[in-house]
């Protein structure tokens, strides 16, 4: 791929993207659409580590939770101003990815075990962000509302949409460089045999870290975007699994390792999810909690059986079994 | 010629088993030297010991004047050490030039110049038809040439040759040993695990005989092919004297 299209095709999808608002007024579908982008970021964070490194985490609600409480806390127990507050969130979130990493990749955990290390750590996470004063407790915290764009808070919803798909643009462009450099081949290589890749000099563990502190940098940025965009924040939003999940759940389902699939992921995902809760809703005449995740979990052994490579997996192998019957 | 190798007394346990017992050797710069032996005699274990995949019990590597028996294995490879695998270990997901550029970015901290490198060793090894399949597509003998090319790309001083001719038929064998050559010739020095007779015949320069973990014999080709404890080692008891007139005349 040449480098025009190579990054070319990520601005034209912002630029589409971008577009959207123009469209539609319609407050019900732009709130939609800010939710769906800050899902899509939060995955292209976990795609950088789980797609292209191959580590699987169920716990990406670490780096969430902690960009999205470290934005909240600094700007209301520190009197910080939003934006100076954002880039220090998404540190706070990318140091708590470094330690987990070298935790866990210096004691050599891999698949599974490393799995349920990140998972322990959010939980740990959680429980403390629920009895902690600081984070306000089971309370939650507030962010007081002072809209206006120097508090990153905004009138017009469509505003804070462009922001939040700036966010995006930048991690999917991160993510395409990325990918395009000699750390991207390293922490592939990685991902496809850790001993041959050492053996060519690869120093694993230190791919690994960095791979980590990268990817819980994106999702933090997704926090971020979460704790100005709602306002409020409890240790149930912040650090849940909810969001470990469906940052997992988007890659995988659009396609683990491409640059476009998390997007992908989380339009199907959150978009199914939203038609099925409106749908059931209608034929029960209630909302019915939880629906959502049971499409989640049929989605997911659907990926499993028939995409094992995600939606995009599943398109470039359609189209290469058109071109070889044609020839 | 000044030493580049130098295996010092190394023993290898696992469990009770002794893999190798107190191996010492070593290699000679811009040669090619080959390891040799009956199945489970502790070659691939040495090779794990060199290349640093495994710590030896006692004894000690020593890489160009430099003692490298606690540095891991990355450390190695930047020092020069490179190592095929005995079940090749291609990047499945990858293409095959994909796959060569992650030895090459060893050298090259940019991606152009990296995969212009790995152009240029597949062409060494004669995969440079195939470069944009995957990996998983190759045959038995393109897997073989992929581990070559790729420990290549690192631009090894020592090159660590895990049975890279295994498997091959007589006319890929025929292919491969002349690439072989070239990389000695261009100063690479070799050190090779086989078991393909011919080939370490007409490829070695000096050859090293290990049984059960130790040490046999060591000499050039033709020493070796005449030494009836070598022949003993492999063939079992009383082979020496009905095949003695034959491996002289094959060397």
């Amino acid at each position: 791929m040449s480098k025009a299209s190579a990054y070319g095709s990520v601005l034209a999808l912002g630029a589409a993207l971008g577009a959207l608002p123009l469209a539609t007024e319609s407050n019900v579908l732009l709130n939609f659409l800010i939710f769906l982008l800050i899902v899509a970021v939060a995955a292209t964070g976990w795609n950088l580590l789980g797609g292209y490194g191959g580590q699987f985490s169920f716990g990406h609600a670490a780096f969430f939770g902690t960009g999205a409480y470290g934005m909240a806390i600094l700007q209301e127990r520190a009197g910080l101003n939003a934006w100076a507050a954002l880039p220090i969130a998404i540190a706070l979130g990318a140091a708590v990815g470094r330690v987990i990493g070298v935790l866990a990749f210096r004691a050599r955990l891999r698949g599974s075990y490393f799995a349920l290390v990140t998972l322990a750590f959010a939980e740990v996470l959680r429980i403390l962000a629920n009895v902690l004063p600081m984070t306000g407790g089971a309370a939650g915290i507030l962010i007081r509302l002072r809209i206006d764009p120097w508090h990153f808070q905004f009138a017009d919803r469509r505003v804070f949409y462009w922001v939040a798909l700036g966010f995006l643009v930048g991690a999917l462009l991160l993510v395409r460089a990325m990918e395009r450099c000699r750390f991207g081949a390293w922490l592939v290589a990685v991902r496809e045999n850790e001993d041959a890749a050492c053996a060519l000099g690869v120093d694993t563990v230190a791919v690994k870290v960095a791979a980590i502190t990268l990817s819980a940098a994106i999702t933090a940025a997704a926090g971020c975007l979460y704790a100005q965009k709602f306002l409020y924040l409890d240790a149930a939003i912040a650090y849940g699994p909810w969001i470990s999940v469906e940052a997992l759940l988007a890659p995988v389902i659009g396609g683990a390792g491409t640059v476009f699939g998390p997007v992908l992921g989380a339009l199907v995902l959150l978009g199914l999810g939203e038609l099925t809760k409106a749908w059931i809703g209608t034929l029960t005449g209630g909302a019915v909690p939880g629906v959502d995740l049971v499409l989640f979990g049929v989605l997911l052994i659907l990926c499993v059986a028939f995409a094992p490579r995600g939606i995009l997996g599943l398109l470039s192998r359609l189209r290469f079994g058109l071109r070889w019957a044609r020839s | 010629m000044g030493t580049l190798l130098t295996v010092e007394n190394v023993t290898v346990r696992f469990g009770g088993l002794v893999a190798v017992d107190r191996a010492s050797f070593t290699v000679a710069e811009s040669t090619i030297t080959g390891l040799i032996g009956p199945n489970g005699a502790g070659k691939t274990t040495l090779f794990a010991v060199v290349s640093g995949f495994l710590a030896p019990q006692q004894g000690r590597i020593v890489f160009a004047g430099a003692d490298v028996t606690r540095e891991p294995v990355h450390v190695r490879a930047r020092r020069g050490i490179a190592r095929t695998f005995q079940i090749v270990q291609p990047f499945a997901g990858l293409s095959v030039r994909e796959n060569i550029a992650v030895g090459a970015y060893l050298r090259h901290r940019d991606r152009a110049d990296a995969l212009a490198e790995a152009d240029r060793v597949a062409c060494r090894v004669g995969l440079d038809r195939l470069l944009h399949l995957p990996a998983a597509a190759l045959t038995v003998a393109g897997r073989k040439r992929l581990e070559l090319a790729r420990a290549l790309a690192t631009r090894p001083r020592l090159l660590l040759l895990d049975e890279v001719l295994a498997g091959l038929n007589p006319s890929e064998l025929r292919d491969v040993l002349p690439i072989i050559r070239a990389i000695r010739d261009e100063g690479v020095t070799i050190l090779m695990v086989e078991h393909v007779m011919q080939a370490v015949m007409s490829l070695c320069e000096h050859v090293h005989v290990l049984a059960q973990g130790r040490l046999l014999a060591q000499g050039t080709p033709a020493e070796i092919a005449r030494d009836p404890r070598v022949i003993e080692a492999y063939l079992g008891h009383g082979a020496a004297q009905r095949l003695g007139s034959g491996a002289s005349g094959h060397a």
